[in-house]
């Protein structure tokens, strides 16, 4: 039972034994998860873009 | 020579072409990368922005999967696939290529909506292309030398791909050992060499000015760095 518990944390945190979700838009298709890898991507692009960076020394 | 011991002495042998073909390649370096531009110690204020960090980042995951990469190689597969400690390597090599993909993509980005092809910086735009295009080439080859189910799946739907355009003969998916060949020998040795141009291309030409900035006047520049190449 202990062992079943540590072993349960340390699972993934998506459950992978089926196969991948899919979403079809016309003749596009595209997992799931490449899905959300490309709109981590353009969520990190646009805090990359509008966050402030701090100060540091060494420039012109 | 009796008057290369003084710094006059020097700089006469190197007006004078002198010392062969090692003299020659060092007057090169030192005129296409002097030592203020190689290691410079300030940055223009522009580059304050987090946009500007993710070559650094795409280089930080590009040395994490290579020296992971050497760990496997040193184990072996037995090692990888059935020891927890391999796993964990294994998973660091993984991961490191998600997020080396990742932080590449959004450079790519980035330098597409500076254009920051400007001003000369034409090849450290080709040299980032070829890198992209060679990271997906390593990237396909390591999921085909998985020794699993994926693995064999993926070769299965490559190779007719390949047969169609014609390439499949020469560059075999089915190949195991082909395929580990260019996964752990050429195309990492072609990735970083191409890495390697690209970034000291980046120190050679300085990093490119937002669309509407002014670079910094060269004459605030050291006089060495005032010299464009
Ligand atoms: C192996 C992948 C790559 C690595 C390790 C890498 C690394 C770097 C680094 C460290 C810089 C310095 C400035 C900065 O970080 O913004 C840089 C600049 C640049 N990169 Fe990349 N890069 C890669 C891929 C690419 C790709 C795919 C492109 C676009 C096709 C690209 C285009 C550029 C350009 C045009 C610059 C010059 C920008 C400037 O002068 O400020 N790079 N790269």
């Amino acid at each position: 039972m202990a062992v079943e518990m540590a072993y349960s944390e340390l699972a993934a945190p998506v459950d992978l034994n089926h196969p991948g979700h899919y979403v079809h838009w016309g003749v596009v298709q595209i997992s799931v998860a490449n899905l959300v890898v490309i709109g981590l991507m353009v969520l990190v692009f646009v805090a990359a873009v509008l966050l402030p960076f701090p100060k540091g020394r060494g420039r012109r | 020579m009796s008057d290369s011991a003084s710094p006059s002495g020097n700089a006469t042998r190197d007006a004078k072409r002198v010392g062969g073909w090692t003299g020659a390649a060092r007057r090169y370096a030192v005129r296409t990368l002097p030592p203020e531009k190689l290691l410079p110690d300030t940055q223009p204020a522009y580059m304050a922005s987090w946009i500007y960090v993710f070559g650094v980042l795409t280089v930080s995951s590009l040395i994490v999967a290579v020296a992971t990469g050497c760990v496997l190689a040193l184990e072996g597969p037995g090692w990888w696939h059935a020891s927890s400690v391999g796993k964990y390597v294994n998973s660091l090599h993984l991961w490191s290529v998600e997020l080396f993909m990742f932080f590449m993509v959004i450079h790519l980005w980035g330098k597409f909506f500076m254009a920051a092809w400007r001003g000369r910086r034409a090849m450290t735009w080709m040299t980032g292309a070829v890198c992209f295009l060679a990271s997906v080439g390593t990237a396909f080859t390591g999921y085909l030398v998985q020794q699993n189910f994926d693995s064999q799946w993926i070769s299965g739907q490559a190779k007719d791909g390949l047969n169609a355009v014609g390439i499949g003969a020469w560059f075999n998916v089915l190949d195991f050992g082909q395929m580990l060949m260019w996964h752990i020998v050429l195309l990492p040795l072609v990735l970083g060499l191409l890495t390697a141009w690209h970034v000291l291309l980046v120190r050679r030409r300085g990093i490119v000015p937002p669309i509407d900035a002014l670079a910094p006047e060269p004459d605030e520049q050291s006089a060495a760095t005032a010299v464009q190449p």
